[in-house]
């Protein structure tokens, strides 16, 4: 296949339903779940829940024909209408993602069902961050212990996205990471589905953030939370630190692979709140008599025209390369440098982008009475989260550099 | 479905001129630069690729492989050689291909042979004016009707004036609609004085002052409806891809020269200050080139490109110069020094906001 920049007929079908969702069933409620922060919100959950999980009804529609390029334009057209209640969809999520990735066929079915069945709506939530490993991930002090057919968890864990949802609404999950021996460094971590409501786990507490204020955002804790060792995602095997690299190292490895997987779908997020933005900038300004000439010489473009220009390029700049990464995905090859790529760009270029559109807009901008300055404050976290603007940096580094993660710290 | 990997075709035309950029262009770079001249067996050498006369139609002696996609992917392999020998290297299709895009038979018969024949002959066209505010799409140059033709009036900078050229297509407005006119260089009325800047010094350009200039109507090329802009927005994304590669260039000299220059006992790729900075470079390059083929996909698939193709043009010239500045700033002193080339790199990349049309896809 040469170069296209074509999304196929089946892609721009999801594309049109999802923005058509994103403007009538998120944007409504966009501002309502900004300011009750913590609030479950509950029509949106229940519409999704009911009419949203099928996807577009149209007879023409195949399925996810165009692979993770698909995913990435839905990610960005929900995002368009809300990133905070992109988040809280009672989905699987990461921790979905994490169980298709590294689980058995039976742990799948088991885990995965409840998503797709008749019953209240369920979440899925991934648990790797604790207070002093975030980026540094191998750096996790949560311990699992063997005991009989269990494991046994100890540990608290942070930043949890839908964390509250997951752990409190019966047939959700958690998935867990957790050290099985310390001294094997990152060998020794493995990932545990944690069902909702198991004792031992407990909300201690949700976030108030900058934005994404509709997401919750939880800190877990595990005191001799119980699991079976069924729940055990990827091999029990302990490769010891310095043993090489080979198979057995599911643990440390597949959440690394669940970053290459997530990130061009974070970094779909992020164009999609910048877009949000830039959208509603070029709206006011047409209204406003305000035209961006693509067909003037640079000495005649007004200071606006080039901001606008400026973040049409960049935002399309980052839009690209997500679907770079994704599409690379589709076709299975390793995409870890391209995944970072996308995401650093887009986290960066969306942060950008929003606070230029609060700062064109003047007052009306910084007031409450639009959505833009909501957009700047959701912006934000895709700087951060799923891997920050610098660790993505030091991924991009290393892989260009061809330096291990020793070599470049 | 969207897809970055060139066809085998392609791939095969890039792995090509890369090879030859490498081994024949970038070695002669510095000595061209400094000498300011361009190394005229190189430039019969590349010609013989045949990558101007494959983009023509095959009854006029061309391959019939137009793509603005694959021009885009030899532009950035020549510019990562060399900005000013890519530049010379591809200047026949300066003149080929807006007469194979908006020429009759008779004058592709005329013309088209000697640009995609055998010997390299340079091509030239005048598009850019030295006046404040100088608009591509609207020439102040004017060609009033006179007889049965046009006389020329006006003055034209940054135009290709290559040794071994006989020609050139001139931009004017007659009766508010500008018109293509092909003068012969040594014609009356035009005089060409050659000019010095600050990079692409191996490049012969010309001030060209037209004066009187009598064209016959035979030798005029209508450029009626978006025929100009489409013809501008080809010459972004050739320039577009092109300034990717100059910060190609200089951002794989920077990385290499962080690997071995060693300080406080590690090479200084090993600190996050130019790590970081490496890899910022190299996302930059990617996504800008992601526009540029973007816009040279549009272009070849007849959809308007006016909006993608300056937008590509406007970034990629901005990160050829960021990234040619950022190499300086790792090379530190060195970098300063006419030894490496990042310094040429970023006297070269600043051009790219002042060049219109120095190159076609």
């Amino acid at each position: 296949m040469p170069i296209s920049f074509e999304i196929t007929k089946n892609t721009r079908i999801a594309q049109a339903h999802y923005h058509e969702l994103a403007q009538q069933q998120m944007r409504p409620l966009s501002r309502k779940y900004d300011d009750r922060e913590h609030e479950l919100p509950v029509e949106w959950i229940d519409w999704f829940w009911k009419h949203g999980r099928g996807g577009p009804k149209n007879p023409d529609f195949e399925g996810p024909g165009d692979g993770f390029v698909q995913v990435c334009v839905q990610a960005e057209e929900l995002c368009w209408g809300d990133a905070g209640l992109y988040l809280r969809m009672p989905t699987a999520a990461l921790g979905g993602s994490a169980v298709a990735a590294a689980g058995t066929p039976a742990q799948r079915e088991r885990f995965l069902a409840p998503f797709r069945g008749d019953g209240p709506p369920v979440w899925g939530a991934m648990a790797i961050t604790e207070a002093q490993a975030g980026s540094d991930s191998a750096a996790i002090q949560t311990t699992a212990q063997r005991d009989g057919d269990d494991y046994v968890l100890n540990g608290t864990k942070i930043f949890c996205t839908s964390g509250e949802s997951a752990a409190l609404h019966e047939g959700g999950f958690v998935v867990v990471w957790a050290t099985v021996d310390k001294s094997a460094g990152r060998g020794g971590i493995k990932a545990f589905v944690v069902p909702a409501k198991t004792p031992g786990m407990r909300l201690v507490g949700v976030e108030k953030k900058l934005g994404i204020r509709a997401s919750d955002t939880a800190t877990l804790s595990f005191e001799n939370c119980r699991v079976p060792a069924a729940n055990l995602l990827g091999s029990a095997e302990v490769k010891k630190a310095g043993a090489g690299k080979g198979a057995g190292d599911k643990g440390f490895k597949g959440a690394m692979a669940t970053f290459d997987a997530s990130r061009p779908i974070v970094a779909a997020m992020a164009v999609g709140v910048g877009r949000a933005s830039l959208d509603f900038l070029r709206e006011e300004l047409t209204r406003l008599g305000v035209r961006v000439r693509y067909d003037v010489p640079a000495s005649a473009l007004g200071a606006v025209e080039r901001d606008v220009m400026d973040m049409e390029a960049e935002l399309q700049a980052a839009r690209l390369l997500t679907w770079r990464a994704a599409a690379m995905m589709s076709r299975g090859r390793p995409n870890n440098l391209e995944a970072s790529m996308a995401k650093a760009k887009a986290g960066l270029v969306v942060t950008r982008i929003t606070q230029k559109a609060v700062e064109l807009l003047g007052p009306a901008g910084y007031s409450k009475k639009l959505l833009v300055e909501k957009w700047m404050r959701d912006a934000k976290i895709n700087d951060i989260y799923e891997g920050t603007q610098q660790i993505n940096q030091l991924i991009v580094a290393r892989r260009i550099l061809d330096y291990s993660s020793s070599l470049l710290r | 479905m969207i897809d970055f990997d060139p066809s085998e075709e392609q791939q095969l035309i890039a792995e090509t001129v890369k090879q030859f950029a490498q081994n024949e262009v970038r070695p002669r770079a510095r000595d061209c630069d400094e000498a300011g001249k361009l190394p005229a067996e190189l430039l019969q050498e590349a010609h013989a690729l045949g990558l101007v006369a494959n983009a023509i139609d095959e009854r006029f002696g061309g391959g019939g492989a137009r793509s603005a996609v694959t021009g885009a992917l030899v532009a950035e392999e020549l510019g990562w050689g060399d900005l000013a020998i890519a530049l010379a290297i591809l200047s026949p299709s300066l003149e080929a291909l807006p007469i194979s895009d908006l020429g009759s038979d008779e004058q592709k018969q005329r013309w088209l042979p000697a640009l995609t024949g055998q010997r390299f002959r340079p091509g030239s066209l005048a598009l850019t004016e030295p006046h404040y505010g100088a608009d591509p799409l609207r020439p102040e140059t004017r060609a009033r009707r006179e007889g049965g033709g046009y006389v020329l009036d006006g003055h034209k900078c940054l135009v290709p004036w290559i040794e071994g050229g006989d020609g050139c297509l001139v931009s004017a407005a007659c009766d508010g609609e500008a018109r293509l006119f092909r003068v012969s260089r040594s014609q009356a009325g035009i005089t060409a004085t050659p000019e010095r800047y600050m990079g692409i010094q191996a490049l012969p350009t010309a001030e060209l002052v037209l004066s009187g200039v009598q064209v016959a109507e035979a030798d005029t090329l209508p450029l009626a409806g978006d025929a100009l802009p489409r013809l501008i927005q080809r010459g972004r994304v050739a320039q577009g891809a092109m300034a990717i590669g100059v910060a190609r260039a200089a951002y794989e000299i920077a990385r290499e020269y962080a690997k071995e220059r060693q300080a406080f006992g590690a090479p200084i790729a090993t600190k996050q200050a130019i790590a970081f900075k490496l890899a910022d470079m190299a996302i930059e390059i990617d996504a800008a080139r992601l526009l540029v083929w973007e816009a040279a996909w549009r272009i070849d698939e007849g959809l308007d490109a006016q909006r993608e193709a300056t937008l590509a043009y406007r970034q990629a010239s901005r990160i050829a110069l960021e990234v040619s500045d950022g190499a300086v700033q790792v090379l530190g002193g060195h970098g300063y020094t006419r030894e490496y080339l990042p310094e040429l790199c970023l006297r070269n990349a600043r051009g790219f906001t002042c060049f219109e049309a120095l190159s076609l896809v």
